[in-house]
């Protein structure tokens, strides 16, 4: 599956989309960066609520295929500058990580 | 960082490889003015003026392995996520200081987290080359450790050898336990 079959089927907005051809594999969920730093996969979708540009830098050190900021949180300007800059997708929706990751699920992410 | 230790330890990580020999490290708790201070000195080899400005960007690095550089970017995010400050000074050649503040009470503020273990291990493995100067105060309690004053009794053993670094582990506990008068 890749990232923009995901975005009208979880009415997500997309605030970068830069690489909408990835391809997803697996998801993480986590707000501490450092643990995302750690654990999270290449190509997982990564949840959270956290929209500082540190996000996008982990997003690009961890390889994920997408963010997806969760309960209408925004990304600040930077962390949209920059991945644009590098390539990171950044996504929206104003459901919990929770909701979202059940509709992964679904779809066997 | 689940704790704030983790986040002196990158710090003076970042003072070993910036080529100092003597760091200082200051913890402040005075919970009833909702502070906890961290400060930081190195007199290692300093950050140029142009880079600093940007020095908390995490896509600004002295790493050539990879883009992304997060260890003052996280520390500052940590503070600032609960209404902290972050500041950092640094002159070229001279060294770096580090100062951060968190709101003591603030939920979202990371624990403390195991400073002992931390100190030990840094003076475990770089206690040789490197000296380290921590004060930490709680209320109006403190203490101070100096790996010199230890070193000038040490008479030429190691201070890296297992009966100093576990002396060292249990004169930091004695401290603490003084300094908290069992309300910590």
């Amino acid at each position: 599956m890749k990232v923009k079959d995901l975005i009208d089927e979880l009415e997500l907005e997309v605030i970068a989309g830069p690489d909408l051809d990835r391809e997803v594999s697996g998801v993480y969920c986590g707000d501490l960066l450092s643990n995302v730093m750690a654990n999270a996969k290449k190509d997982n979708i990564w949840l959270t609520v956290q929209g500082h540009q540190n996000t996008t830098a982990v997003a690009l050190l961890v390889d994920v295929s997408a963010v997806i900021i969760v309960e209408g949180f925004d990304f600040d300007e930077a962390a949209v500058k920059k991945a644009y800059q590098k390539g990171v997708n950044l996504l929206k929706s104003k459901e919990t990580a929770y909701e979202i990751a059940c509709k992964l699920c679904e779809r066997n992410l | 960082m689940r704790e704030l230790t983790l986040h002196i330890l990158d710090i003076i990580e970042n003072s070993r490889e910036a080529g100092a020999d003597l760091i200082k490290l200051k913890i402040f708790e005075q919970p009833e003015q909702d502070s906890l201070k961290i400060f930081l000195k190195d007199n290692g080899s300093g950050i140029d003026e142009d880079k600093l400005e940007d020095i908390t960007n995490p896509f600004v690095t002295t790493r050539t392995t990879r883009e992304v550089g997060l260890g003052l970017s996280l520390f500052k995010q940590a503070a600032e996520r609960c209404g902290g400050n972050f500041y950092i000074k640094s002159e070229k050649g001279k060294g770096t200081e580090v100062m951060v503040e968190f709101p003591y009470n603030h939920i979202d503020r990371a624990p403390l987290g195991d400073i002992i273990t931390t100190i030990i291990s840094f003076i475990a493995v770089n206690g040789d080359s490197i000296d380290l100067i921590y004060r930490h105060k709680f209320k109006n309690r403190e203490f101070c450790f100096d790996s010199r004053e230890v070193k000038k009794e040490l008479d030429g053993i190691s201070i890296q050898s297992k009966e100093i670094i576990s002396w060292i582990k249990n004169y930091l506990k004695d401290s603490f336990a003084e300094i908290y008068g069992g309300e910590n």
